[in-house]
This record gives C-alpha cells, sequence and structure tokens, in this order.
C-alpha cells in the first residue's frame, strides 16, 4: 500500500484508514488465539486492556484458567463440548477473573481445523457484558419475585377455596356422607363449584350443590354469597323452592351479574323408617337416585338457572330413600367432561353409579370424580364436584 | 454396549465412539430424562432429585430390551449411575467403562474432589446465565417432538439444550452426591479412562475409583480435558476395545 497516511495523492485509490494488525490489537472486542488443549498462543490489546492483565499473564496459560471457579466447570461440561461438536459456539456468558476484578463477558469461538479435520486452533472474540449482565441479573430477580407472587397466588387460590367448602362433612346419624372436589386444570385456580351440608332442626338436613358460572375471585365472592345465603334462609324457610327463589332475589339485587345454579336436597330423616328426600333444581343437572335394585335414574325437574329472571320457574320433586339407597349429586364437569370430543355423558354415570352401588359413600363420590377426572386424561376443563349420600342400613 | 452420557450435553457426545463398536456389539443409545431429545414431560423432581432416578431408567432400559452382558460405558456422572446399576443389578452387566469417572466431587476430610461447595454455588450461577438456546417458547415444539429432532437443530448450541430448572437440578444431584461407599459394592470388571488435566475428574479421583474398585483397571490418557470422548476419540476407542478385547475377559 502507497500513500501517507490520511490520503493519497489526487487520482489514486483512498489509502485503507487503518492496517490490519491495529483492527486486531484494538478491534471491539478481545481476541485470542488458542491451542486445542486449552493453551493461549495469542491476544490482543483490547482483552488485555479490559482485563488489567499483563501479556505474560495470558500467554502459555490455559484459557480456562482466567474464568471464575464456576464457569470452568461449565466451561469442561458445555463450552468444550459444543465447540468439539459444533465447531463453533457463540453467546457463551463467563466471568472473568482478573487483577481489576470480575469481569462478566460474553465469548464467541470458532474451531480452526486442518484438511484432515484435525483440530489446529480456536478462536475466541470476547465481549464486554456488563450491563448485559446487570439487565439479566434484574430479568432473574424479577422472575424470582414472579414466582413467589405466583406460588402466594396459589395459596391464597387455595384457602379461598377451602373457605367455600365444608372443612368436614358432618357425622349424621342414619346418613353416610361422601363428597369430592375437584378443580379444573392443574388445580391453582379458585373454581367456581362448590357443596354444603348442614342441619336446620333435629332430623333435618339440606344437601346443596352448585356451579358459580366462572373462575376466579370474581366467581369465588359469588360462591361465597350463594353458600352463606342459601345458609341463612333455609334455616328460616323449610320448602326447597322457596330457599331457591330466596337466593334468587339476593343474586338479583347483589347485581352480580353472574348467574349460578343449584341443586338443593331437604333430607327428613325418621326412625326405623324411609328418609323423605325432596329435591328443587335452580337450573342445575338432576341428581341419581341409586336405589339398591335396579338402574340408577334421573330425579328431579328441571328449572330456571338462579340471578338471571326475577320470576325463575322452580319445582319440587319428593321421594323416599330406604336403606342402601342413595341419592348422587353432582356438577356438569362429570358428565360434560370430554375425550377427544367424546363426553363422559349420564349414561356412563349412571352405569358407573350402578356399578358402585354397595360401596361407601366416601369411596362411591372418589370414584365417579376420579373416573370424571380419568376420562379428561387427568386434567379437567372444568372443576368437578360430587355428594353422595346414602339412607345408612 | 450402552453408552450415557454426563451433565451438559446429549448422547451426541459419543458420536465419534460409538460407531467403532457397531461390528461387535448392539450399540444402545439415549438421553437421560431432561436432556437431549427426552420427553421432559417425563422428569419428574422427585425422582431425579437423586443419581437413583437415572439408575432406574437405565435399569429399565436393560429390562425393557432384555439387555444382559452389558458393556455400561458412563461418561462424568453417568460413570456413578453405571456403578449404582452394577451395584443394584449385577447380572445385567458384563462391564463398565468409566470416562471420567468421580464419586464426590467435592473435597472432603482426607479426600480431594477438586472443589469446594462454594464452586458448585458458582457454577449455579453460571447455568443461570447460560440458558444456551433455551427459550420457554421454542421449549414445546423441541422437547415436545422428540420424534421430529430437525425442529430444534437451527438453534445454536442446541446440543446442551436443558430446560434451566432441570440443568440446575441435574448439576446439583452431579456435584453434591458422594457415592465412595458404593465403589466397593461393585463386582463388575471395571475400566477407569483417566485424562490427563481434567478439571472435573482430576487425576488422584481416578486413582481414588480405581484403587477402590477390586480388580479394575485404570488407564491414563493422553487426551486433556473431560471430553476424550470428543477430543481423542481413537484413544478412548483404543482404550476401550483393548479393555473388551482382554481385560474384562480376564478380570471374569
Amino acid at each position: 500500500m502507497t500513500g501517507s497516511p490520511g490520503g493519497g495523492p489526487a487520482g489514486a485509490p483512498p489509502a485503507a484508514p487503518e492496517r490490519p494488525e491495529e483492527l486486531y490489537e484494538d478491534a471491539p472486542c478481545g481476541l485470542l488465539s488458542v491451542r486445542p488443549d486449552g493453551t493461549v498462543v495469542a491476544v490482543n490489546r483490547t482483552f488485555l486492556r479490559w482485563t488489567g492483565h499483563e501479556r505474560d499473564a495470558v500467554v502459555d496459560r490455559c484459557f480456562r484458567e482466567l474464568l471464575a471457579a464456576g464457569d470452568r466447570i461449565f466451561y469442561e461440561t458445555h463450552y468444550a463440548p459444543l465447540l468439539l461438536m459444533q465447531d463453533e459456539v457463540r453467546e457463551i456468558a463467563v466471568t472473568m477473573v482478573c487483577p481489576r476484578g470480575r469481569l462478566p463477558v460474553l465469548l464467541n469461538s470458532v474451531l480452526v481445523r486442518d484438511p484432515h479435520g484435525t483440530p489446529r486452533s480456536v478462536r475466541i472474540a470476547v465481549f464486554l457484558a456488563l450491563d448485559r449482565r446487570s439487565y439479566e441479573t434484574e430479568l432473574l430477580r424479577a422472575r424470582q419475585r414472579a414466582e413467589e407472587s405466583e406460588a402466594r397466588a396459589r395459596v391464597l387460590a387455595r384457602t379461598l377455596q377451602d373457605s367455600l367448602l365444608p372443612p368436614a362433612l358432618p357425622s349424621v346419624p342414619g346418613l353416610d356422607l361422601g363428597a369430592v372436589y375437584r378443580p379444573a386444570g392443574r388445580g391453582d385456580e379458585v373454581g367456581g363449584d362448590f357443596y354444603d351440608v348442614f342441619s336446620t332442626a333435629p332430623g333435618a338436613w339440606v344437601v346443596v350443590i352448585g356451579d358459580v358460572v366462572g373462575k376466579g375471585v370474581a366467581a369465588a365472592t359469588l360462591t361465597s354469597l350463594v353458600r352463606y345465603t342459601l345458609r341463612a334462609v333455609a334455616m328460616r324457610v323449610r320448602p326447597p323452592r322457596t330457599v331457591l327463589a330466596a337466593l334468587n332475589d339476593a343474586l338479583l339485587q347483589q347485581r352480580a351479574e353472574r348467574v349460578c345454579t343449584v341443586a338443593l336436597a331437604r333430607i327428613r330423616l325418621a326412625e326405623g323408617g324411609p328418609a323423605r328426600v325432596t329435591v328443587c333444581l335452580g337450573g342445575h343437572p338432576r341428581p341419581l337416585v341409586v336405589r339398591r335394585h335396579g338402574d340408577p335414574v334421573p330425579f328431579g325437574r328441571f328449572g330456571t338457572v338462579l340471578g338471571a329472571l326475577p320470576s325463575p320457574t322452580l319445582y319440587e320433586a319428593t321421594t323416599t330413600l330406604d336403606p342402601g339407597d342413595a341419592l348422587l349429586l353432582h356438577t356438569d364437569g362429570v358428565v360434560e367432561g370430554r375425550q377427544d370430543g367424546v363426553f363422559f355423558g349420564e349414561r356412563r354415570l349412571a352405569e358407573l353409579a350402578g356399578s358402585l352401588r354397595d360401596r361407601d359413600a366416601a369411596t362411591f363420590a372418589d370414584e365417579v370424580a376420579g373416573a370424571a377426572v380419568e376420562h379428561q386424561r387427568g386434567t379437567p376443563d372444568d372443576d368437578i364436584a360430587v355428594v353422595v349420600v346414602r339412607h345408612r342400613e | 454396549m450402552m453408552f450415557a452420557h454426563g451433565f451438559g450435553c446429549d448422547q451426541n457426545m459419543w458420536r465419534l465412539v460409538a460407531p467403532a463398536f457397531a461390528g461387535t456389539h448392539r450399540i444402545v443409545l439415549f438421553d437421560h430424562v431432561g436432556a437431549g431429545h427426552s420427553d421432559t414431560a417425563a422428569y419428574d423432581f422427585g425422582k431425579y432429585a437423586s443419581l437413583d432416578g437415572y439408575v432406574d431408567d437405565v435399569l429399565d432400559i436393560c429390562a425393557e430390551l432384555d439387555l444382559t452382558d452389558v458393556v455400561f460405558v458412563g461418561h462424568s456422572v453417568s460413570a456413578m449411575v453405571g456403578v449404582l446399576a452394577a451395584v443394584r443389578a449385577p447380572d445385567r452387566f458384563g462391564a463398565l467403562v468409566l470416562v471420567g469417572p468421580s464419586p464426590r466431587y467435592i473435597d472432603d476430610e482426607g479426600y480431594s474432589g477438586g472443589f469446594s461447595r462454594a464452586d458448585i454455588d458458582d457454577l449455579l450461577a453460571s447455568l443461570e446465565n447460560n440458558y444456551l438456546g433455551w427459550s420457554s417458547a421454542m421449549a414445546p415444539a423441541i422437547m415436545g417432538n422428540p420424534e421430529r429432532p430437525e425442529l430444534g437443530e437451527e438453534l445454536t448450541n442446541s446440543f446442551c439444550r436443558t430446560d434451566p430448572a432441570i440443568a440446575r437440578q441435574f448439576a446439583e444431584v452431579t456435584f453434591l452426591s458422594d457415592n465412595r461407599a458404593d465403589l466397593a459394592q461393585v463386582h463388575v470388571p471395571a475400566l477407569v479412562l483417566q485424562c490427563s488435566d481434567d478439571l472435573i475428574a482430576p487425576e488422584q479421583v481416578g486413582r481414588y475409583v480405581h484403587r477402590h474398585l477390586t480388580g479394575s483397571t485404570l488407564r491414563l490418557l493422553q487426551a486433556r480435558g473431560h471430553c476424550p470422548n470428543l477430543s481423542a476419540p481413537a484413544e478412548t476407542i483404543a482404550a476401550i476395545e483393548d479393555f473388551v478385547a482382554g481385560g474384562a475377559a480376564a478380570a471374569r
């Protein structure tokens, strides 16, 4: 190359602004040549300037030794094998230990092979990553915080959910009770299904199961309202239809803009005789009566969902449960669960209920919920609630 | 002959070594659950909280393929997986080839493993900084389609791609394990392949393994570093061949 630096005579091609050696030595990245065994052969000025190392402290040393302890392990378990497999490794984040302290950098490396394919040398480019690393540290912290708050939210959801269900079923002389609640999906969100069992007078019990539309906190607050309204009203008025009508009024007053379905069964026990059961359905699937003999049959007459209309149409139906007979109440999550488009369905439920008629109520409810979950391959789309009431023999 | 990769990458670690034995042995290659193209959905943080989970898998593979007289070639932490498997089911195994084994990485009284607890914590931080091509958006496409490995090939560093949470647990299980007491229980002929200048499994550790494995053969390799299977495949193959042809048979 001719001409003085900065420009030549007019007509001559412009001189290169810098020599390749200058670009190598003062490149905006550190550059190292390393033998396949890791020994440093050459290093540029930028690397020495950034790290504060003397040239003698780098050349003839093993590159790995310039790294922090953990990164040396990472170098052996990830970087070295990757380089040999891919002939190139990019964006490896490591910390260099140097006289000026610890220096976060990114490494890009290329493995150069001779014509026979034998590794000849490794070229390493080193980029400073101070700002990037502090930003990533922030991201990691943010992720940790997010994980913590997610864990807290799960606990909160669990607690809220627990408050919507009786902590334990009451022990009722003459009745065998079983109940299961299985939240939708992985179970980390509050669902809208609930059930309750309580006594209104000696020998008189109310069993209720329901489903508030939606999920999450908004649905949960309404579920809470439904559960406690039912408890309060059912203590004062007897007929299930009147109780559900009162609940409907309360929901409309609340302007919740959310509807719910409820099945309410009032059970009266008489010593030595059958139990009388009166059922009222506010838009809820019909319960099954599972007698000691014969096929289980749906029982009750559909009524309007609650919280939608000022004057819902509600019906009562009464039957008796002889000793050994059972009533199976469930939410739509049981029958509407799908596998490859096929519903679990009422017929499957009835067949299953028939096969479980001799089991105790807790096992009965468990088996029904388990089969519904299994039908959806373990992760149900909707909440599932099941209550079994059997007249004890 | 069953090849088990160690902490860091996947079965590609054996691509320069395994083919050399295809003429004489039935070759079994696999990715540990959580690594390579395994189905990450099968990763269970309870099961893989100790090396026993990996040992279960090795024995499951042996049972599924009805393998006996297996030459188990284990690299790094998988050398110890092989040791534990041979202790539990000695009838399955004909020989063990331990490449860069270490029964305990952290120094202990009267024992030099080469690392301190602080070094391992530093490694865990290093892993946090290196997700190596891992992206939660890509992960399901790659990991959920083991039958379509090409999905992930365009990513760099793909051989070492792992879910960060899995990588962290595997690192903890690997580097915090202590299997020194298990060595004496092995009654299968074993070859210890020891590299020079191996930071992960230094020579004194290889000698320790050889001393405590009754009847084992120690072979010092010229290869430097921790991955002779990649950096010096010819030397590694020759050492295994010698052992399989003579050493292992004589020891039995």
